[in-house]
């Protein structure tokens, strides 16, 4: 067993805390970790890509789950793989994609881990035509605060401790294995068409037609930057995975190729500032200028279509020493105002984001912490810099206002009130958690800050 | 926890009723309100600092702590810290006394002493533990420019804060390797209550312009600064001046 004190922040690199930290690929090593915890306690943490800290304990342990790294069997006919938490999206999407299996729910990277997609209960691009990770799950082992692991499903008697630990920020135990139910699919390409858009009435719009029910995948890149005219106008890219008579001759002998090249790994040597208004504003502009303005039926791999970050290691670094957060919200498909006049606020705020995404979700889950219900989510990335709290803390009341709330995965600065106030359901939550964890065993820094 | 645009969720002040400590605090609770910990001599003047803080809608409490009472400093700390981790300290007791006594009598030479170098150093290690245990922290303490290079209109003074700031410069390097970051911040003349009769030097600046300073120096993670920041040439200037230039300076 490795065992050392490391700072530990999430993918923003804001707000480091020190923390214990475990690594080994034995359960019962972890169990002995979570029974010896102490006071300050153990969470869990897969490749922290979550933003903000849930996946850091301050002073207690933190238990690094990629050593526990096995996958156990792949099924093709079923499509059902059994995988141990630490195992990432990017291992499981190589080692299933021979089997003609996708993974069902991908979110904007594939550098997560299955515990982490479980805790987070992660949504892609395809959240209105598939749901969320958590609804693809068939059972998971949970390690809780008696050291006992239970296997839980989502129906049936473990079902509420089931979708409790869905969407449950590591806060219910440690989930240590999971049987997931695949997607068979033709091809590892996508058949997509590219819209473009040239202001938020054209996004608002051909996001609100109906076009959107004949793509499995969705999204819109938005300009965050300009206002006025130009306020809201959307690259959309749209597609779902490619059948094999849809690909052309030359693909059509290797379907299920998949190579995703890692261009360069980000040194950190960024200054702070370097993103600013007006390298944020010419790469919106080179942005929106390089998308076809009407492209269909183009053929892309997962890279181009889905994960252009993942071409960069450590991109995160660009933001500087202060780091960066991701602000991520959710308001039902009634609060189209809102949503304008948040846009309105980002862009005359004088912080600037680049990195924005406008999607349609669809119907949310059981689980009681799960982020997506019906309605319009945007997120965007700000460099921290001065006055960044009080354009966060606004954008909170309207967001809440409407009924709408905030992602846990991306969340490092609300409060508990707001919190309270946007998971209706969390008592119901806390008291499935204190029944499985009366100590209060699990925590981590976002428990903390937030009252969880 | 101090989330991730810096803005911290519990205060603790040692020296509650500090000027510029409590200046601090109602910066911090402008930006969002928060749970004070102010300690200090039981007073009126404590529970009246107390109330005016609540105002801003933040949480607040009180421990009595008298820095003469080294003995006492470990059961006030715990008590400050029984409501749930510290993520700011400012260590902003301290007294400026009649300056000519200060070292011709020894009593009071000593209390000044006791005071001003004592009771930050136990206070010091006694943070230090507990943020070490929490795992997260930053203390700020309040060092002077007099200490920087002592002189003799005030170097009684200034010798017990060139001593603490000697020890919380330390401490800064010792708590590195555990995530716990400290702040040392070096006033020049401040305009309140312990100056009180005193003619106003040059570069004064008001509690709540050294408060600015402070969450700022804070949320940058800066480990030394100074209020002003001119002060920082204006004493690399001085430090270096010969003795006899020095002690004919008119101040």
């Amino acid at each position: 067993m490795n065992n050392e004190h490391k700072r530990l922040s999430g993918w923003g690199r804001t707000a480091p805390t020190t923390a214990r930290v475990v690594s080994t690929p034995d359960v019962d090593t972890i169990a002995r970790a979570v029974r010896e915890a102490g006071e300050r306690g153990v969470i869990a943490r897969g490749l922290g890509r979550s933003y903000g800290d849930p996946a850091q304990n301050a002073g207690g342990t933190v238990v690094d789950m990629t050593a526990l790294d096995r996958i156990h069997s792949i099924d093709a006919d079923s499509g059902v793989v059994d995988t141990d938490a630490g195992v990432d999206l990017d291992r499981l999407m190589r080692a299933a994609l021979p089997f003609g299996l996708w993974i069902p729910v991908l979110p904007g990277t594939r550098q997560v881990t299955v515990g982490g997609a479980i805790g987070s209960d992660i949504h892609g691009k395809n959240h209105h035509s598939h749901g969320s990770f958590g609804s693809h799950v068939l059972s998971l082992d949970l390690l809780t605060a008696d050291g006992e692991v239970r296997t839980l499903t989502p129906d049936g008697e473990s079902s509420e401790l089931f979708w409790a630990t869905v969407g449950g920020m590591g806060l219910t135990g440690i989930v240590v294995r999971a049987r997931i139910a695949m997607k068979h699919t033709e091809s590892a390409y996508f058949i997509a068409d590219y819209d473009r858009t040239a202001d938020l009435d054209e996004t608002l719009e051909l996001f609100g037609n109906g076009s959107d029910e004949s793509y499995d995948y969705s999204m819109a890149w938005f300009d965050a930057i300009s206002s006025g005219p130009k306020l809201g106008r959307a690259v959309f890219s749209r597609g779902s995975l490619a059948r094999l008579d849809q690909l052309p001759k030359k693909l059509r002998a290797h379907p299920l190729k998949f190579d995703a090249p890692q261009l360069l790994t980000f040194p950190d040597v960024f200054p702070n500032g370097l993103a600013n208004r007006f390298t944020f504003s010419a790469l919106s502009e080179i942005w929106y200028r390089k998308a076809p303005k009407k492209g269909r039926g183009l053929i892309q791999n997962l890279t181009s279509f889905y994960h252009p970050l993942d071409m960069f290691g450590e991109w995160n670094r660009a933001y500087g020493s202060r780091g960066f957060l991701q602000y991520q919200f959710i308001v039902p498909f009634s609060a189209e105002d809102e949503l304008r006049r948040i846009m309105r606020l980002i862009a005359r705020s004088g912080h600037v984001s680049f990195l924005n995404v406008l999607k349609r979700m669809g119907e949310g889950n059981r689980a009681p912490l799960s982020f997506p219900t019906p309605g319009w989510t945007i997120t965007v990335d700000f460099p921290i810099k001065p006055g960044l709290h009080a354009l966060c803390d606004q954008l909170d009341e309207i967001v809440l206002g409407v009924g709408g709330r905030l992602y846990f995965a991306k969340e490092s600065r609300t409060t508990p009130e707001m919190i309270e106030r946007m998971y209706p359901r969390i008592d119901e939550w806390r008291r499935t958690r204190a029944a499985v964890d009366p100590e209060g065993i699990f925590r981590s820094d976002l428990a903390r800050r937030l009252n969880l | 926890m101090i989330d991730a645009v810096g803005n911290p969720q519990s205060l603790l002040l040692l020296g509650g009723t500090s000027d510029i400590a409590l200046a601090t605090a109602e910066q911090y609770a402008r930006q969002r309100p928060l749970r004070v910990v102010l300690a200090a001599r039981p007073s009126d003047r404590l529970e009246r600092a107390a109330e005016r803080l609540r105002e801003t809608g933040s949480t607040v409490t009180t421990v009595a702590f008298d820095a003469r009472d080294p003995d006492t400093h470990a059961e006030a700390l715990d008590k400050a810290f029984a409501d749930g981790d510290i993520d700011v300290a400012l260590v902003a007791f301290g007294v400026l006394g009649d300056q000519e006594r200060l070292w011709t009598d020894v009593d009071a030479a000593r209390e000044m002493a006791e005071i001003n170098y004592v009771a930050p150093v136990t206070v010091g290690v006694l943070l230090a533990q507990r943020m070490r245990r929490q795992g997260h922290g930053h203390i700020v303490a309040l060092s002077s420019v007099a200490g920087e290079r002592v002189r003799r209109s005030n170097f009684a003074y200034g010798s017990s804060k060139a001593g603490m700031d000697g020890f919380y410069t330390g401490l800064t390097e010792a708590l590195r390797p555990s995530g716990v970051k400290v702040t040392v911040v070096r006033p020049g003349h401040v305009t309140s209550k312990m100056t009180e009769g005193l003619k106003e030097a040059p570069l004064a600046r008001s509690p709540e312009q050294v408060a600015r300073i402070i969450v700022d120096s804070v949320r940058k993670g800066r480990e030394l600064v100074w209020a002003p920041p001119q002060f920082r040439y204006v004493m690399s200037v001085l430090r270096h001046l010969p003795r006899a230039v020095f002690r004919r300076l008119p101040f």
